[in-house]
């Protein structure tokens, strides 16, 4: 009979830690790293559903950038046409982005390593332009507009600590949801068949299922991650989800413990699941942006924040 | 009539731009078995290099051109012998890694050095059209299609009829055996990637003053060349040629003929990868890859 593993006491303390740190955050920082910190958590969403695909299942994705378009953009015409409360659009972004993943899933199952890079790379680089054609739909190069965030049940909070707040908390769940995913049968297949298709086959995992599965829960997990970055920043354009994101994307899972324990059995034991992946998130979204953004944030606003971090 | 032979013509000669980065892929997968994701973002930055010797060093086009291709040359050797070298035999998935890594240091470089303004790039070959039984030849397109037959010959005659070029088949083929008779295999990969960064660098100097020069200007063609080495079978030399032709010809049709072809014709370059690699995964002209478990 399975035990439930033990939680070890150092890991418990780290937690609290944890726990305090992230709630804390929005208190001693202004609102502009607020604003930052909601983003990590937002990346750290996307980075989770790269890492389910590449990192367990074997799958490299060059595209993950096209999924979070399709999560964005549901998230934004769905509120700009039909007035519904933003937040009942995260689950229906997670559907149809999942949906979406799926159908691609089914090509994806014929091609392997170099191609299926090849052809992920092709989804990535070919989403912006399909957008901005479709623009009575999408609202071309203009993008959508959508109204800004206000917290709930009339908190005192400001705009910018509700969405890091509503971030943080939903990219927790995710985590939880994805750590169970990798400790359960399904995630036992996903990394059989990263570790060797044929031996999985012959063990009766079916190909079919758990790879079109990967494809569809990473692209859930994107889907959440755009559409929560279409509430937060209230507007979304082609650009946005252009080449660079799915490739930082990839950067960043890769950096995060993708690329260290690749191939190896145990990088799910230790515990890296998100803390790495996370840990990249916050100098991919923080950093990165305020060095290499061509219309730099304002002198001012820049020291602040290379002086606090 | 006369205007659909006329986008077959300019087809043809957008195909030899995308025919020859497609080659450069070709080399490479060769070589290694790894799609090098960098090749269009080292393209840009040859063609940079030729930008500034044009324009600041006043050379005129074809010394810039022979200088950038020299330069090109000691820059795809050098990357594969400081950098790809330690990770031979590294898994497919790291090796890809390592040129996405590359592909963003060689765009971000060329942003930080040149900048992300558009700029107009003087070629070769003037844009007057020339008349030709009835039909309007562009002379850049003519040009551009010289230009590669000249370098497609001489590509020809290293492989065929050199040392040095029957040495690279036969390391490709045979590493363990090449070594054993004196080829340095490792050499041999270096001179693929200076001769892939070569030809890279070629079909960028060709395509500039086409479309302005800005540092993501060659990630829509390496999308087309993917699609060019694809479907001409990712490991045949002869493949990528007619494969980039093929594929340039389809993007002028779909551009003209097709409504808002213009925006979709990335779309159409996924969609002829996607079906051939499920159709017909060997492509064209390349073997059927039989694994053995």
């Amino acid at each position: 009979m399975r035990r439930l593993p033990r939680v070890r006491p150092e890991l418990l303390g780290l937690a609290v830690i944890g726990g305090i740190v992230v709630l804390g955050v929005p208190t001693v920082t202004n609102q502009f790293i607020t604003f930052e910190f909601a983003k990590v958590a937002i990346f750290a969403i996307a980075l989770m559903g790269l890492n389910l695909l590449t990192g367990y299942s074997g799958q490299i994705s060059l595209g993950n950038g096209a999924f979070m378009a399709v999560g964005g953009y549901t998230t934004a015409i769905l509120v700009q046409r039909t007035g519904i409360p933003y937040w009942t659009t995260i689950p229906v972004a997670a559907l149809v982005a999942g949906g979406f993943g799926f159908v691609i899933g089914i090509p994806a199952l014929r091609l392997t390593g170099v191609y299926l890079a090849l052809a992920t790379f092709a989804l990535a680089l070919s989403v912006p332009p399909v957008l901005n054609h479709y623009d009575t739909f999408t609202g071309g190069h203009g993008g959508i507009v959508m109204p800004a965030v206000l917290p709930p049940f009339s908190l005192d909070l400001s705009q910018e600590q509700w969405l890091y707040y509503m971030d943080s908390g939903i990219a927790l769940l995710l985590f939880v949801f994805a750590w169970g995913v990798v400790r359960s049968r399904t995630g036992r297949a996903f990394m059989a068949i990263r570790d060797s298709e044929t031996a999985a086959t012959a063990s009766g995992i079916s190909l079919a299922y758990y790879k079109t599965l990967a494809f569809g829960l990473s692209a859930a997990y994107a889907g959440v991650a755009g559409s929560l970055l279409a509430i937060a920043t209230s507007y979304l354009n082609p650009d946005t989800f252009g080449l660079s994101l799915s490739l930082a994307l990839l950067v960043g899972v890769v950096i995060g413990g993708l690329g260290l324990d690749f191939g190896a059995t145990d990088n799910s034991r230790d515990g890296s699941f998100v803390s790495r992946p996370t840990c990249w998130a916050i100098i991919w979204s923080t950093v990165v942006p305020a060095c290499t953004s061509a219309p730099c944030p304002s002198p001012a606003s820049r020291t602040s924040f290379t002086g606090r971090c | 009539m006369l205007a659909f032979i006329q986008q077959i013509v300019s087809g043809i000669a957008t195909g030899g731009i995308y025919a020859s980065l497609a080659l450069g892929l070709v080399l490479i997968y060769r070589a290694m078995d790894v799609a090098n994701f960098a090749q269009g973002e080292m393209a840009t930055f040859s063609t940079f290099i030729s930008y500034s010797l044009i324009e600041y060093a006043h050379f005129d086009f074809w010394s810039a051109f022979v200088v950038t291709i020299l330069v090109s040359f000691g820059l795809g050797v050098a990357i594969e012998r400081l950098l790809i070298r330690r990770f031979e035999g590294a898994p497919v998935l790291t090796l890809l890694i390592v040129t996405l890594g590359l592909f963003t240091i060689f765009n971000g470089v060329t942003g930080l050095i040149w900048g992300y303004v558009f700029k107009a790039y003087r070629g070769a070959f003037p844009s007057t059209p020339v008349q030709f039984g009835g039909l309007y030849l562009n002379t850049q397109d003519l040009g551009v299609f010289a230009v590669v037959l000249v370098m497609l010959l001489l590509l020809y005659l290293f492989f065929s009829r050199t040392k040095a070029g029957l040495a690279m088949r036969a390391a490709s083929l045979y590493p363990d055996s090449s070594r054993l008779l004196g080829v340095r295999v490792g050499w041999m990969l270096a001179l693929g990637w200076g001769l892939a960064s070569t030809v890279g660098a070629v079909s960028g100097m060709l395509v500039a003053p086409i479309i302005f020069l800005d540092p993501n200007m060659m990630q829509a063609i390496l999308l087309f060349a993917f699609a060019a080495a694809v479907l001409g079978g990712i490991e045949s030399p002869l493949g990528a040629v007619i494969g980039g032709v093929a594929v340039g010809i389809v993007m002028a049709l779909v551009g003209t003929y097709i409504p808002g072809g213009q925006d979709l014709r990335l779309a159409f370059g996924l969609v002829v990868i996607v079906v051939v690699l499920l159709v017909r995964p060997a492509g064209l002209f390349g073997r059927a890859a039989v694994k053995r478990v």
